[in-house]
């Protein structure tokens, strides 16, 4: 009996918890399931009714089949995955390229150089903006010009970053120095140490750099905002702003469009649920 | 209570242990590389850097010493007058005191109700997994489509005034009364940031050590002096490592008041990156935004030296 009761009480324990967690869990998804349930309404009901219906009754696929005939979702995903895509590539091999030296050699000036990265972190990109996109403008790096140059222009800005190159550091310093060591006495030059050796050791952070980058750079809507002319070139963020002003006041249509955008995202995360929720990645998201 | 030299003493050890790694890090290796190689890794690095971060950086600077308001093309060299402009235009204080909301009522949120989720996820109970990634949903999905959620939720007939109805409470024009707009913008940025700073707090809380708490359940210590004698001060770096980054990131908002608000009803939600964004995006005048984006950095860049020096050392080894 007594383990019984034990037993009760844990339970018990825990419900005030649950209740806490279960509520801010709904306060989380509750503006998605509102809009997922706007997308679902037919022009049979009214979606400003009182009071409000979570599961419509006038249940329709209307709208999701509207706006995707009505806007190019598909060549909105296909720019966002351009963009993310050569981000994270580039990312990748800068940082963990520079990263290197950073923590393994010893050379003139690296002081310098390590503290001129750290600035970068300081200098929020919101500030330097204006003379960003004056350059881009100067590099043709503009969808203006074709659309290869304005896909190079929305990545260049964010091709490397100090997070990045500090990660990657951090990597390579715990790698023991047996290693490169070995790698030499068999013959390697410095590139071939670099590439055969260390590379494959920091398969796990360079993991971890890409989806943060990723997730960065599929988010991303100031940048594009500002350099993108073309509808063409529209990336998801950019695009799915746009609907508002062309449905203006048609919910169904704006809201069918948010969700179809979400789609990708929130496979790509409960994909990639252990690198978020591990709780070992902290602070990596915004960088 | 002993808890604190306990407390002192596994610290002292942690900073033992980091001194030895620190020394066998810094141990010198025979030289396998050529004198240019460490700038032959740099390379690519440097030269994007330099081009998108370093010029820009400069470049923003200089701007501010110039008049770009009659002639783009054609820019008058005016010393400090857009900064003493932006001293007497009314609106820019009211954008500072937007801002200045932001950090009062947006912070404060972050650094304490994370935590205390973070803690009650923290304990073995079912669901655990299941919890994290519904409150971590809305840090993955893109801002757009959140500030987009949020419009509808806020919309004049929308759900929310409904329930003010059912509550008795007056109908609210969320977005379009400038008492209520900028809190309406805040909320969206709280609720974007809870499941982050939760994973946060997470991990750090992995550092306590559970003997401690032990110790607290033999006291018959209660869930909240357990956690405000053990947990709050353990973890107090890490309270101030978030206070400052979501300082940070309450100064660069702008995609919640572009796609919420434009900064309206009467400037009443304008943010300082916004103001930037459409004095040089909109009206041109160059020198003006780039003085208010030398006022932005500056005090950014105080925010991050804090950051960087004090609550991250660990993380780039200085």
């Amino acid at each position: 009996m007594k383990g019984e009761s034990t037993i009760c009480k844990l339970k018990f324990k825990n419900i005030p918890t649950h209740i806490i967690l279960i509520l801010v869990s709904l306060l989380s998804i509750f503006p998605f399931i509102w809009l997922l349930s706007t997308s679902l309404k037919g022009a049979g009901e009214n979606i400003f009714a009182y009071p409000p219906t979570i599961i419509p009754k006038d249940f329709t696929w209307a709208n999701y089949t509207g706006v995707w005939q009505r806007v190019n979702l598909m060549r909105y995903f296909i720019n966002s995955m351009i963009v993310a895509g050569a981000t994270v590539v580039l990312n990748l091999i800068l940082s963990s390229l520079a990263g290197y030296p950073l923590a393994r050699m010893e050379f003139k000036g690296k002081k310098i150089v390590f503290f001129a990265i750290l600035a970068t972190i300081m200098v929020p990109f919101q500030a330097i903006m204006l003379p960003v996109y004056l350059i881009t403008l100067k590099l043709h790096l503009v969808d203006s010009v074709n659309d290869t140059m304005g896909f190079i222009g929305l990545v260049m800005p964010f091709a490397v970053s100090a997070f990045g190159i500090f990660l990657m550091r951090q990597a390579f310093l715990s790698i023991p120095r047996e290693m490169e060591e070995a790698a030499i006495v068999d013959g390697c030059n410095v590139f071939q140490v670099f590439w055969k050796v260390l590379l494959p050791m920091v398969k796990p952070t360079l993991a971890v750099l890409a989806i943060f980058t990723f997730i960065g750079s599929w988010g991303e809507f100031l940048w594009p905002s500002i350099v993108l002319t073309k509808e063409t070139m529209y990336t998801l963020p950019v695009g799915v702003n746009n609907l508002q002003g062309m449905f203006s006041s048609n919910w169904r249509f704006i809201a069918a469009g948010s969700i179809i955008s979400t789609i990708p995202i929130i496979i790509f995360f409960l994909a990639m649920q252990k690198y978020f929720i591990s709780g070992e990645n902290e602070g990596a998201v915004k960088g | 209570m002993n808890l604190k030299c306990i407390i002192k003493s596994l610290l002292r050890q942690k900073s033992k242990l980091d001194s030895i790694v620190l020394k066998c890090h810094t141990k010198p290796m025979f030289k396998y590389y050529g004198k240019m190689a460490p700038f032959l890794f740099l390379l690519p690095a440097g030269i994007v850097l330099f081009i998108f971060f370093f010029i820009p950086f400069f470049q923003t600077i200089s701007l501010s010493f110039f008049d770009y308001s009659n002639n783009i093309y054609e820019p008058i060299f005016n010393g400090m007058s857009n900064y003493l402009a932006i001293l007497h235009n009314p609106v820019f204080y009211k954008v500072m005191w937007n801002t200045l909301l932001y950090l009062i009522v947006a912070v404060p949120f972050l650094a304490t109700f994370p935590l205390f989720l973070a803690i009650l996820i923290n304990q073995k109970i079912r669901g655990v997994t299941l919890y994290k990634i519904l409150i971590y949903l809305p840090v993955i999905v893109s801002i757009v489509v959140a500030a987009i959620a949020f419009k509808w939720l806020y919309a004049q007939e929308g759900i929310l005034n409904y329930f003010m109805q059912q509550f008795h409470l007056p109908v609210i024009g969320w977005l379009t009364d400038p008492g209520y707009a900028i809190y309406s913008v805040i909320i969206v940025t709280i609720w974007k940031g809870i499941g982050y700073y939760m994973m946060i707090y997470l991990a750090a809380l992995m550092s306590v050590p559970k003997e401690l708490y032990e110790a607290c359940d033999i006291d018959g210590a209660n869930f909240w002096t357990k956690h405000l004698t053990v947990t709050v001060p353990h973890i107090m770096p890490t309270i101030a490592l978030v206070t400052t980054i979501s300082s940070i990131s309450a100064m660069k908002i702008f995609a919640e008041i572009y796609v919420m608000t434009k900064g309206g009803p009467l400037n009443s939600t304008k943010t300082i990156v916004y103001y930037i964004y459409e004095k040089a995006f909109e009206n041109l005048d160059l020198g003006y935004a780039s003085a208010m984006a030398v006022i932005l950095l500056v005090i950014v860049m105080v925010f991050s030296l804090i950051n960087i020096f004090v609550f991250e050392r660990g993380k780039y080894n200085l």
